[in-house]
């Protein structure tokens, strides 16, 4: 399988990352030699394997819903490029 | 150079346990050396006068009880220290300044070390030669226009020239072991869920792992005591009771079942790390181990699914980056603009190219195809350990397949990038320890460095068979300091 222009000018959409003509040409030949290397998989026959998420293999523990950080607003705005006193501010969304 | 550089963590901490040496001096050597160590590029910020006034601090009101008292450090860029800025080697976090401390930091502070500086490392840890930084190269001390191998290149190459007694590093497919090897030090990443990973950048979840790098194995040993911890902060750290690694170092290999797998024979492989791998058999051997024939036969699909898995988990991890909550933000006309328009000046042309493969892997009609896929696999390659455990106490390799290469040598070939980790992915996908000690040289001088590879939760057997084997290799690291100004 190859990975054409328009599928690389998608996956770009999709990944909110903008990219221009020639750079998203070379990405396209970057691509396929990487998926040429990922197909190699394809010779296993995996169709009795169950997929491994996690090496720990244990269920997430559960800890009980109790606040423990108060007053922090000032340390999470505290690095937005752009805010006003209490919001993070972002370019207008709704008419 | 200061005496005081050339001596190792567990002989600093001597030291000033008996009070030969202050905290003031040691960090002030590490620093004065620091300072002149521009060519080499390893900092890419400083924290000398903060770290100068803790170190005095230390002497008015010092604590010997403390596993590493009053001892400079400097650390990977990837792990948040408070007040100190963070960028993960990423112009999209540029001017990050985190308001909080990663556990692993937060434990060295803990113990009494102080924090001098932060260290170069490949963007976001994506790549193995520290050219992916956006703070520029870092030289291998070895040898002048070297890689420092990556992603934890800063850190290799501050710990090869002695700008820092040890430091810390992160390992999600080789990151840590890779530069280790590359310049003739010791590094070892842990069990998954050994280390806390609260407050490290993520790359691929599933896979990081922070661990030590330092000069001997002894060292290494006390290092990883300071920095593992149970961490209810991070959801995958496992409660065990972590070992007193220093105290129970031990040389004694007689009767340990070593296994040599043969899969890790690659094609193209230089005769001189065949021939290093060798002589760590012969000296396991001749120490009375046993040394057993395996093998892992899934090893060859390690890369590959190396390939699918983090870039999956890194294109999940780096959405955070959108220009809103912290980072560096690009105009743009509109909302969605705005975010592509900052994702494509922040972030790097690897970073960029693995969030492509991980969305692409995970996008609906190739979910199965790729990324179930290579979890499937990847149980198949843990597996291949797990009956080899039934076998074997450790695995014994080469760490890398080729010594350090020149800068800019590997830069337009992804493929040729990747296949640098073909022997430390496959322990990160297992989850399991390995660490990687310096034991020859190439015939440029270059340091090559052997794996070894252990259980789940058994690092003090790891670092007791490299203990054994360091002891009989003698292995000096040659370095002049070619860098100094």
């Amino acid at each position: 399988m190859t990975i054409d222009l328009k599928t690389v000018k998608h996956i770009s959409k999709l990944s909110r990352i903008s990219i221009e003509e020639e750079k998203a040409k070379r990405l396209t030949n970057d691509l396929n030699s990487i998926f040429k290397f990922i197909e190699k998989l394809n010779e296993l026959d995996t169709s009795k394997t169950e997929p491994l998420t996690s090496v720990a293999e244990t269920t997430l523990k559960l800890r009980k819903d109790k606040i423990e950080s108060k007053n922090i607003r000032e340390d999470i705005l505290k690095n937005s490029p752009e805010k006003n006193k209490d919001f993070f501010v972002v370019p207008k969304v709704v008419e | 150079m200061s005496e005081i550089n050339n001596l190792k963590l567990c002989d600093l901490v001597d030291k000033i346990k008996n009070k030969k040496l202050s905290s003031k001096e040691i960090t002030e050597a590490f620093i004065n050396r620091s300072k002149k160590s521009s060519k080499l590029n390893s900092y890419i910020t400083d924290n000398f006068d903060n770290a100068l006034n803790r170190a005095k601090e230390f002497d008015e009101k010092p604590d010997f009880n403390k596993k590493i008292p009053g001892i400079p450090l400097a650390v990977k860029d990837l792990f948040c220290t408070k007040n100190l800025r963070t960028t993960a080697g990423s112009k999209i976090l540029e001017n990050f300044i985190p308001t909080y401390e990663s556990t692993v930091t937060q434990n060295i502070i803990d113990h009494g070390g102080i924090i001098i500086g932060k260290l170069n490392c490949d963007e976001f840890a994506m790549g193995s030669s520290n050219e992916t930084s956006n703070y520029g190269n870092v030289q291998n001390p070895i040898s002048e226009n070297l890689v420092p191998g990556g992603s934890s290149g800063g850190s290799s190459a501050a710990l090869a020239a002695k700008l820092t007694p040890a430091t810390i590093g992160t390992d999600t497919g080789g990151s840590i072991r890779q530069p280790a090897s590359f310049t003739g030090t010791v590094g070892l990443k842990p069990t998954y869920g050994s280390c806390s990973r609260y407050g490290i950048v993520a790359f691929a979840s599933s896979l990081d792992q922070a661990g030590p790098m330092t000069q001997d194995v002894k060292d290494c040993a006390l290092l990883l005591e300071v920095m593992s911890s149970f961490d209810t902060k991070d959801s995958t750290s496992v409660e065990f009771t972590r070992g007193d690694y220093l105290n129970d170092l031990n040389e004694n290999i007689k009767g340990k079942k070593i296994g040599i797998p043969k899969e890790y024979r690659v094609d193209g492989m230089p005769k001189e790390i065949e021939d290093l791998w060798e002589k760590g058999i012969k000296i396991i051997k001749d120490n009375g181990g046993d040394v057993i024939d395996i093998s892992l036969p899934n090893t060859n699909y390690a890369l590959p699914t190396y390939y699918i898995v983090a870039p999956a988990e890194a294109s999940s991890n780096l959405a955070r980056y959108d220009g809103v909550k912290y980072g560096f933000r690009s105009k743009g006309e509109n909302l969605i603009d705005m975010y592509e328009k900052t994702r494509s000046e922040g972030f790097g042309d690897e970073v960029k190219r693995r969030i492509m493969i991980g969305t692409y892997v995970l996008s609906s009609g190739y979910y199965d195809a790729y990324y179930l896929k290579a979890q499937k696999v990847r149980r198949l390659i843990k597996n291949d350990f797990d009956e080899a455990y039934k076998k074997v106490d450790a695995i014994l390799t080469p760490s890398t397949p080729s010594s350090a290469f020149k800068i800019g040598e590997k830069l337009n070939d992804p493929v040729s990038m990747y296949l640098n980790d073909i022997f430390t992915v496959p322990i990160n996908l297992a989850g399991i320890p390995a660490i990687s000690i310096p034991a020859g040289h190439d015939n440029n001088g270059f340091p090559l460095g052997l794996q070894i590879i252990g259980k789940a939760f058994d690092e003090q057997n790891i670092l007791n068979i490299a203990y054994s084997i360091e002891k009989n290799i003698g292995y000096k690291n040659h370095i002049n300091d070619w860098w100094i100004k």
